[in-house]
């Protein structure tokens, strides 16, 4: 086959099959050698399953790949690594317990006889680190380091075995948008070196603000490729789901009524002991919307928790109804009718091993109808999951399936029927459209609305700020396990919360 | 042990699950016993005689097979004892020690009070049994619930320690001439036997009462208790609140958290009443088969009782099932060893199976994940 | 007073040492599968298995540093079927070692009563010499139990191998990504550990005694998994507590308790162990990828 004088990596009609989805269907992917190539799509397009078969994780059902120029058949990391492909993944791969310069050099180590010569490691890694400005404490252990220099480490990583072409799959979701700048520097200054990069990225902004080209993935089909400089977001952003899209959602005005929730001062530990939630105050009025904003890992999860009775309460008072709930379990706070969308739908929201019947009891197991002291009424239970899937429109072919066999949108479709369905006053959702199909976010954000207008009392916690943005009456944004400011629906400006949610609006802790 | 199910869970899944499970169990069975042949040529013995002997011991007449349920009954009750706890997440090896200790509250009881009428004295001892059992699956039950403590290696500590406390020095403290044993029990303790049906006031006048006047016949009442177990168990599991709990800790405690439910209750409780089980095997063996505790008297029984509920897949129909296949094992193996064929076969066809049984399990895994990629196509 | 006495002399704390050999030896290979990710609990079956076949190989040739070879190799083959079954085919860990365990203990009764038509005793065997040291005797592998814990330390935290061993056991997705063979170093792990339960054995039956003995393991496979928890998987801190539980078993045998029954004194291992296990001294964080087969391709 005729080579393309400067494509160093093409990837021609791959195909890739698993158990129920076509995840890549004819896909052609041409990267020209030192540019920044984006691989954009939707959750589920396709993207990470191209990248696997490239770095020889998964292996193609069709298609060819060439190499700088050379046929190559990928049949494991190894091999990718050796012809100098390098990947970052989402979920880094770092062990906790071993050092920045062990999880380097794992795998490669330089030796002394048998053992690892450490002080010639070092001084390799210190190497690449002054050459790329990619600043990392070689001897700390990785549970103790931050997430942007875990990145910094991955990226080493790489650049140690000689990586030329390196593919980063999301590196922002768990960056500030300070870091996400640091991360640009470093793209450049890599691409200054003569790298090629790919990056997978749903984020369009970032994809306008330092790619050169861009594919387009769509349903597991590669739709197009185009020069940066010649789309604007939206035109990417159609092609990626393939209509026009709205970026706002549909709401009338609220109608708030009187505080039904009251968290004072709340303070919650992590499992290591930290505080990570930090004396956080704030209420929700009946029939609104209050979203909290802010990057992962600011002590969401551990609010989410405390305030469902998955977590204790360190320190401060909740005050529901009037009531103090502050020291009320899992389920006593779930007979309240207070309602919980868990950020983990797989983890918490659902048992995938049990029938879709008995996950619309879960956590309601116990009341009537479906029980009667401990004995169970089947016929009620399959009355009630046949009504909610169909109110809700969960795609499914019965209720008898196993819940694991759901799509993840289908899933989440089934936790918010059934919480919704007991009449929640008071309802915290946490991440609730996460690795949701764009369908059925606009389902989740439609009956989100709906139960607002029912008066029910809504806590939004969601990573994806314009979806905070688009749904909440009221906001806040959590920084370092505190609520920095609020703002009401109108007067909330993208660029403000966005400094926030990276703590520019307090002292700065002097970083890595 | 992942128990794999098709995709449906409506009566028609069901039963295609329930064919697919029998015949691997059937597949693992026959392959252990055609390995067992190398045995037992090595033995020197002749396989034809030896599986003719297993099959004349165990199910070669009507009291032999009846003898076999008796064999069953102990292991019915450990295999329960192992897959209860199993469900909700948990490895119980500590049906030997379990036993052991129920096995010696009941032979103590049973011995130690006189002047108690029949059914009151055989009622507490088995009481005590239950206790007994119980209490020594709630110390490795609270220590892994509170304390996270690994429940098989504390279950197996609890099994050494239940044999010095209850053999080494409950007999040597208790027993009576060289004995290694508990004094006889009273006859008021005595477990009843099927043999002596037929001269009970209302039963023994039913027709086929008869057919159980056999000599040499060691089935006791505990058998019916197995049952009932089996049926409690079935009941509890599924059609019960605390089988819901159970099954949703079992198959995922954060989800189980998120809906209210108490990992560690749930915990606690499969691991007391797994003991309980256990220990109610133990009464058997004390109050009905050997009318004593015995040193020696739970040969294993325990950790067979692993074997049989991984065949019987867990559930509770299929550890009796299970348990009887393992008991026509255990009783045609002393046929066998009157031919001057070693009994110790069984224990290794036993250990076979629980490899081929293990090993197939990721065979079913494969194939099923192969039909769900030709679904795909 | 004297009984508190007695539990601190010098004989008893030498003495420690011979009882802590087959836990010493049977930990170590603990660490080397458990910080590789996989749980080994059919140590006890591999260390029976080992101490029969030491027996039988020392009768056999003569020679019992034969009886050492045979020892090993039986630990192998047990441990080549948990290798296996488990790392390669993926089966269920516990269960498959607990088959083991049961394996072995009606495998040694048989060989006993086909090989030698007895029940209970094998006949005697040759027996390794012993050394004296500080006016104890010490048999051989007792020595080698006690050099084996720095060169596993070397090996664990000094080599590639141990590296990626301890990758393994925490990340093994992330070992993958690099190019390591995950299921091939569990699979070698598997078979070190058993290859150390089977000189464990020898130990029992030729190094401190002459024959072989039915169920003469009496639960040890299982107290030196504990030893090597309450060690945090680290070689030096297994044999510390490994040392303790020999000592354990020394005061039980050797120490008169007058208000104490000895039966109940022989429990104090037992007991011990799991007191260990409850954290109540010191909390156990085992490697975090333990006990799930290694699919290739995971998160």
């Amino acid at each position: 086959m005729a080579e393309e004088n400067n494509y160093l990596l093409e990837m021609r009609g791959i195909t890739k099959i698993f158990p129920g989805v076509k995840a890549n269907d004819n896909i052609d992917l041409l990267v020209k050698k030192g540019e920044i190539h984006a691989l954009v799509g939707e959750n589920g397009a396709g993207k990470t399953t191209l990248m696997k078969i490239l770095y020889g994780l998964y292996d193609s059902d069709q298609g060819e790949i060439y190499f700088a120029g050379n046929k190559i058949r990928m049949t494991d990391p190894q091999q990718a690594i050796n012809l100098g492909i390098g990947m970052v993944h989402q979920h880094f791969k770092l062990i906790d317990t071993l050092t920045v310069t062990e999880n380097i050099i794992l795998g490669s180590e330089p030796r002394q006889g048998v053992a690892i010569n450490y002080r010639e490691a070092r001084r390799q890694v210190e190497e690449i680190s002054n050459k790329y400005n990619l600043k990392v404490d070689p001897d700390a252990k990785i549970q103790d380091i931050s997430v942007g220099m875990q990145q910094r480490v991955e990226i080493i990583k790489i650049l140690y075995r000689g990586a030329d072409l390196l593919i980063f799959d999301e590196p922002t979701a768990v960056l500030t948008p300070q870091e996400i700048d640091e991360l640009f520097e470093i793209f450049n200054s890599l691409q200054e070196q003569g790298k090629t990069i790919i990056f997978i990225t749903h984020k369009l902004r970032e994809v306008k603000a330092i790619s050169d080209r861009i594919t387009v993935l769509r349903d597991g089909k590669s739709v197009d490729s185009v020069n940066t400089e010649e789309v604007t977001e939206k035109d990417v952003a159609e092609l990626m789901v393939g209509r026009e899209v709205l970026f706002r959602v549909d709401k009338g005005e609220a109608k708030p009524g009187e505080s039904v929730f009251q968290v004072e001062n709340l303070q919650v530990k992590d499992n290591r002991g930290i505080m990570t939630v930090n004396g956080i105050s704030f209420e929700i009025s009946k029939g609104e919307i209050f979203g909290i904003a802010g990057v992962e890992g600011n002590g969401q999860t551990e609010l989410v928790e405390a305030l469902t009775g998955l977590r204790q309460i360190a320190g401060g008072r909740v005050y529901y109804k009037g009531e103090d709930i502050t020291e009320l379990s899992a389920r006593e706070i779930k007979d309240r009718h207070i309602g919980h969308i868990p950020e983990d739908r797989l983890r918490r929201g659902l048992v995938t091993q049990f029938s879709l019947s008995e996950n619309f009891i879960l956590g309601f197991h116990h009341q009537e109808p479906y029980s009667k002291n401990i004995f169970m009424n089947y016929k009620a239970i399959d009355q009630h999951a046949q009504s909610l899937i169909q109110d809700f429109d969960v795609r499914t072919s019965s209720h008898q399936i196993l819940a694991s066999k759901l799509s993840g949108g289908n899933q989440q479709k089934l936790i918010i029927a059934r919480e919704f369905r007991q009449d929640p006053e008071l309802l915290i959702a946490a991440q609730p459209t996460r690795g949701v199909d764009v369908g059925s976010i606009e389902f989740i954000h439609s009956q989100l609305i709906k139960k607002r207008d029912e008066g029910t009392a809504i806590l939004l916690v969601s990573a994806e700020l314009s979806e905070v943005m688009s749904l909440s009456d009221r906001l806040g944004v959590i920084y370092e396990g505190e609520i920095v400011k609020t703002f009401a629906a109108d007067e909330a400006d993208e660029r403000e919360i966005g400094r926030l949610m990276t703590g520019s609006g307090k002292e700065v802790k002097t970083g890595e | 042990m992942s128990e794999l199910q098709t995709t449906k869970t409506d009566a028609g899944g069901r039963l295609i699950n329930i064919l697919i499970e029998l015949g691997f169990a059937l597949f693992s069975i026959v392959i252990a016993l055609l390995v067992g042949i190398a045995f037992i040529l090595l033995a020197g013995e002749s396989p034809l005689d030896a599986y003719h002997a297993l099959y004349i011991g165990s199910i070669g007449s009507w009291r032999e097979f009846l003898n076999t349920l008796w064999r069953a009954t102990p292991l019915i009750f450990t295999g329960f004892a192992l897959a209860l706890p199993f469900k909700a997440g948990l490895f119980n090896i500590g049906g030997e020690g379990q036993l052991l200790v129920g096995g010696f509250a009941a032979g103590f009881v049973g011995f130690y009070f006189t002047g108690i009428p029949g059914g009151l004295h055989v009622a507490l001892a088995i009481i005590a049994a239950i206790a007994a059992g119980a209490l020594w699956g709630l110390i490795p039950g609270i220590l892994k619930a509170y304390k996270g403590a690994h429940e098989v290696i504390t279950t197996i500590m609890l099994n050494y320690i239940a044999i010095q406390l209850t053999i080494r020095y409950g007999i040597e403290r208790y027993r009576i001439g060289g004995r290694q044993a508990l004094p006889t029990i009273q006859d008021s303790a005595k477990l009843l036997r099927f043999n002596d049906l037929a001269e009970l006031p209302v039963v023994g006048s039913l027709p086929f009462i008869e057919a159980f006047a056999l000599p040499g016949l060691r089935l006791h009442f505990n058998f019916i208790l197995a049952l009932l177990a089996a049926l409690f168990l079935w009941y509890l599991l599924w059609k019960t609140t605390t089988g819901y709990e159970l099954r949703a800790v079992g198959f995922n405690a954060s989800a189980a958290e998120y809906g209210g439910i108490s990992s560690k209750k749930t915990i606690i409780l499969s691991m007391v009443i797994a003991g309980a089980l256990a220990g109610l095997a133990g009464a058997g063996e004390a109050l009905g088969t050997h009318h004593t505790f015995m040193s020696g008297m739970d040969a294993g029984l325990g950790f067979t009782g692993i074997a049989v509920a991984l065949l019987g897949r867990n559930h509770p129909f299929g550890i009796v099932a299970a348990g009887i296949l393992f008991g026509a094992l255990s009783q045609g193996g002393l046929e066998m060893q009157f031919v001057g064929i070693p009994s110790e076969i069984v224990t290794i066809i036993q250990a076979l199976v629980i490899f081929f049984v293990a090993g197939l399990q990721m065979l079913k895994w494969f194939l099923l994940k192969q039909r769900e990629k030709g679904e795909a196509e | 007073m004297e009984t508190i006495a007695q539990m601190f002399t010098l004989p008893l704390l030498l003495i420690s040492f011979r009882y802590a050999t087959p836990l010493i030896l049977a930990a170590l290979g603990g660490v080397f599968n458990e910080r590789s990710g996989v749980i080994n609990i059919a140590l006890e079956g591999m260390m029976l298995f080992g101490a029969f076949a030491a027996v039988y190989g020392s009768g056999v040739t003569g020679n019992p540093w034969i009886g050492v070879l045979y020892s090993i190799g039986a630990g192998l083959a047990f441990a080549l079927i948990l290798a296996i079954v488990c790392v390669t085919f993926k089966a269920d860990q516990i269960v498959v070692a607990t088959g083991i365990n049961i394996f072995a203990s009606g495998l040694t009764i048989y060989f006993l009563q086909v090989l030698y038509g007895v029940a209970g005793t094998s006949p005697r065997a040759p027996r390794l010499p012993s050394i004296r040291i500080l006016g104890m005797r010490y048999n051989p592998i007792t020595l080698i139990a006690v050099a084996l814990v720095p060169i596993v330390w070397f090996i664990l935290f000094k080599t590639p191998w141990g590296l990626r061993i301890r990758s393994i056991g925490e990340h093994p997705s992330a070992a993958d990504t690099l190019g390591i063979n995950v299921n091939r170093y569990r699979f070698i792990c598997v078979l070190i550990s058993g290859a150390l339960a089977g000189l464990a054995g020898a130990h029992l039956s030729i190094g401190e005694f002459s024959a072989f003995v039915r169920e003469m393991s009496q639960g040890r496979g299982f107290i030196a998994l504990a030893a090597m928890i309450f060690g945090k998987w680290h070689p030096v801190g297994a044999f510390g507590a490994a040392l303790l539980f020999g000592y354990a078993e020394a005061i039980s045998i050797r120490v008169d308790f007058a208000f104490i029954p000895s039966e109940l004194i022989r429990a104090i291992p037992y007991v011990l162990t799991i007191i260990v296990l409850a954290g109540f001294i010191g909390k156990a964080i085992p490697p975090k990828a333990i006990g799930k087969p290694y699919f290739k391709g995971e998160d």
